[in-house]
């Protein structure tokens, strides 16, 4: 993995990173990516992909609403808020 | 088609429509989905993306999901999942968007599309997958340095639903969403209204154009902000000829220059440029570890098959087929709104007089209930009463003339009128004596010597004199004649008096 893939991952990731930072993780996530890589060794020929670790399926809740949270409560943990809402720095679309 | 033909080029069009299910809670957790609500006053720990919450999903968002697959002929996936969508931004706090990316619940299927009466729609547009997801919240952007975030909408039930790009203009574009929204409420999903974004639609669009060379596309532009019918047709129609001034000056085509997102702006009534898009692979999907998979089998899809009931484009064809309605004529009951089909039935299934039940209730009906504001389920006149009416005038006990003004009498009366009564007091009894029509007609010609001459010179056509004599001899009977009768005697006297 190079500094440059480094850079776009950490830039996805809102991490910021200084060049140091970027060449060790280069080589930590290579090292990663190589152990992962021995997977591939496996012959895997007429196995289904795996989408899901649980072996369960169709878990599904009754269509019911119960109470929201109060909003002071909602808002409480908000770094910024207004009387109604969460504030975060102007974005525009 | 219409107007578009003239064009140098051909628009291609595919939608990208957001629907949010009508389901009572959110699609992982227990908040209700109201709209209009204070903000933040449906905020609850799992759509607030708090530590140690986990989504569980909503049985009957998944089960609206299916059914409009089903009734769009998509295939259903035995076997799909979830997956998460990774972005910082503050519409979602969790950070990520619990989507389906390569295993969606649905594929394929299609919507045929209705045609109008200037030779639009009439097609069949493909579509590419039915997908399941969350939807966002919703940020104010307040003036100064700040947003404000609502997440009242956050964790609501949305189906994505992808057309093929295989909509041509921008009137088949609006026919296309129209059909969809008519489906979908048919099927009891969602209520798509798009002006509180339970319906909203982006939309790709370029052209094909014919050069010298050979033929050529412009590059792809994703229109978004379209919050009504006619904004869809309106922005379409803006970013071709946008995009034609742009390739005559550049000659930039869809291998020069990457797809492009635009922005609608209804004031203005242009497209603007909006910020880059992350890419496809920046959303970093991975599967959702939180929640289960799902697996339909056959017999789910049956029970929920036999659920649906005629959805609107199965409706306009027994219209057609059982009561011998033309295509438009079907269209315009059925396009109108269950409601409006639905009185159609009630009184079609009591007279015999189907043409004029379906005339009627496009003329009278609609009008008067556009005019006073409120929907045909609340329509004053009962259709048991207007089938009646309807068929008295059929069996000639009333002329159609008599029959409308006591329909307009029984709407004043707001559904307190008696039929029996109101044709009683007001003498609306079609008069079918040849006597009293006989005189009427002498003394028609004995005061219009002038219509008698122009027909013997030939100074105006035929039909024209005798359409006049024949008003002048209805409002004579009080408009109660027997228009057959008046005209059979009107030509009998006239060819012998050798007009």
């Amino acid at each position: 993995m190079t500094k440059d893939e480094v850079a776009k991952v950490a830039l996805l990731a809102r991490l910021r990173l200084n060049d140091d930072d970027k060449g060790r993780y280069a080589q930590q996530l290579t090292s990663i990516l190589d152990f992962i890589a021995q997977l591939g060794e496996l012959d895997t020929e007429g196995v289904e992909p795996l989408a899901h670790g649980v072996d369960r399926t169709n878990v599904f809740r009754e269509d019911k609403a119960r109470p929201a949270l109060d909003r002071e409560d909602a808002l409480a943990n908000a770094p910024r808020r207004s009387a109604e809402g969460f504030l975060v720095p102007a974005v525009l679309d | 088609m219409s107007s578009e033909t003239a064009k140098p080029y051909t628009m291609v069009v595919g939608l990208e429509v957001h629907v949010q299910l009508q389901t009572e809670s959110k699609m992982f957790s227990w908040t209700g989905t109201e709209f209009g609500l204070p903000p933040n006053t449906l905020c609850d720990p799992v759509n607030l993306g708090l530590p140690g919450t986990l989504p569980v999903m909503n049985g009957k968002a998944f089960e609206l999901a299916l059914k409009t697959a089903i009734a769009c002929g998509c295939t259903i996936s035995k076997y799909t999942k979830w997956d998460r969508k990774n972005y910082f931004y503050p519409d979602l706090p969790k950070n990520y968007q619990i989507s389906q990316y390569d295993l969606p619940f649905s594929l394929g299927g299609s919507l045929p599309i209705p045609a109008d009466n200037e030779g639009n729609g009439g097609k069949t547009v493909r579509l590419t997958r039915i997908h399941l997801e969350e939807d966002t919240g919703k940020m104010v952007h307040t003036s100064g340095q700040e947003s404000e975030v609502d997440l009242n909408r956050a964790g609501t039930p949305l189906l994505e639903i992808v057309s093929e790009p295989d909509i041509r203009s921008s009137v088949d574009a609006r026919l296309c969403l129209e059909e969809l929204r008519l489906t979908l409420r048919y099927l009891g999903v969602s209520d798509c209204e798009m002006q509180e974004g339970s319906l909203r639609c982006d939309a790709n669009v370029n052209l094909h154009i014919d050069t010298p060379a050979g033929k050529i596309a412009t590059p792809i532009v994703e229109i978004k902000n379209l919050n009504s019918f006619r904004s869809v047709e309106r922005a379409l129609n803006y970013e071709a000829e946008r995009q034609y001034a742009k390739w005559k000056e550049d000659g930039l085509t869809i291998k020069d220059a990457p797809k492009e997102t635009r922005g609608w702006s209804d004031p203005d009534g242009v497209t603007k440029l909006q910020r880059e898009k992350e890419t496809a692979a920046d959303y970093r999907y991975f599967p959702e570890p939180d929640l289960l998979p799902v697996v339909v089998d056959d017999a789910w899809v049956a029970r929920l098959k036999a659920e649906i009931g005629e959805l609107p484009r199965e409706r306009r064809e027994r219209f057609e087929k059982a009561f011998g309605l033309s295509e438009y004529d079907a269209n315009v009951l059925v396009e109108q709104g269950k409601d409006v089909a639905d009185y159609f039935d009630a009184v079609v299934a009591r007279t015999d007089q189907y043409k004029t039940a379906s005339n009627w209730i496009q003329q009278d009906v609609l009008r008067t209930a556009n005019a006073k504001g409120i929907r045909v389920a609340d329509f004053p006149v009962a259709p048991e009463t207007l089938a009646d009416l309807i068929s008295r005038v059929g069996r000639g006990e009333l002329n159609t003339q008599q029959g409308r003004e006591v329909l307009g009498k029984l709407i004043e009366a707001d559904g307190t009128g008696d039929l029996e009564a109101i044709i009683e007091a007001g003498g609306y009894k079609m008069v079918s004596d040849e006597g009293p029509i006989r005189e009427a007609i002498e003394a028609a010609l004995a005061a219009n010597p002038k219509a008698m001459e122009d027909l013997k010179t030939g100074k105006k056509k035929p039909d024209a004199i005798k359409g006049f004599l024949r008003g002048q001899v209805m409002k004579a009977t009080g408009g109660k004649a027997n228009p057959n009768l008046v005209g059979q005697l009107l030509d009998a006297m006239l060819s012998e008096l050798g007009g």
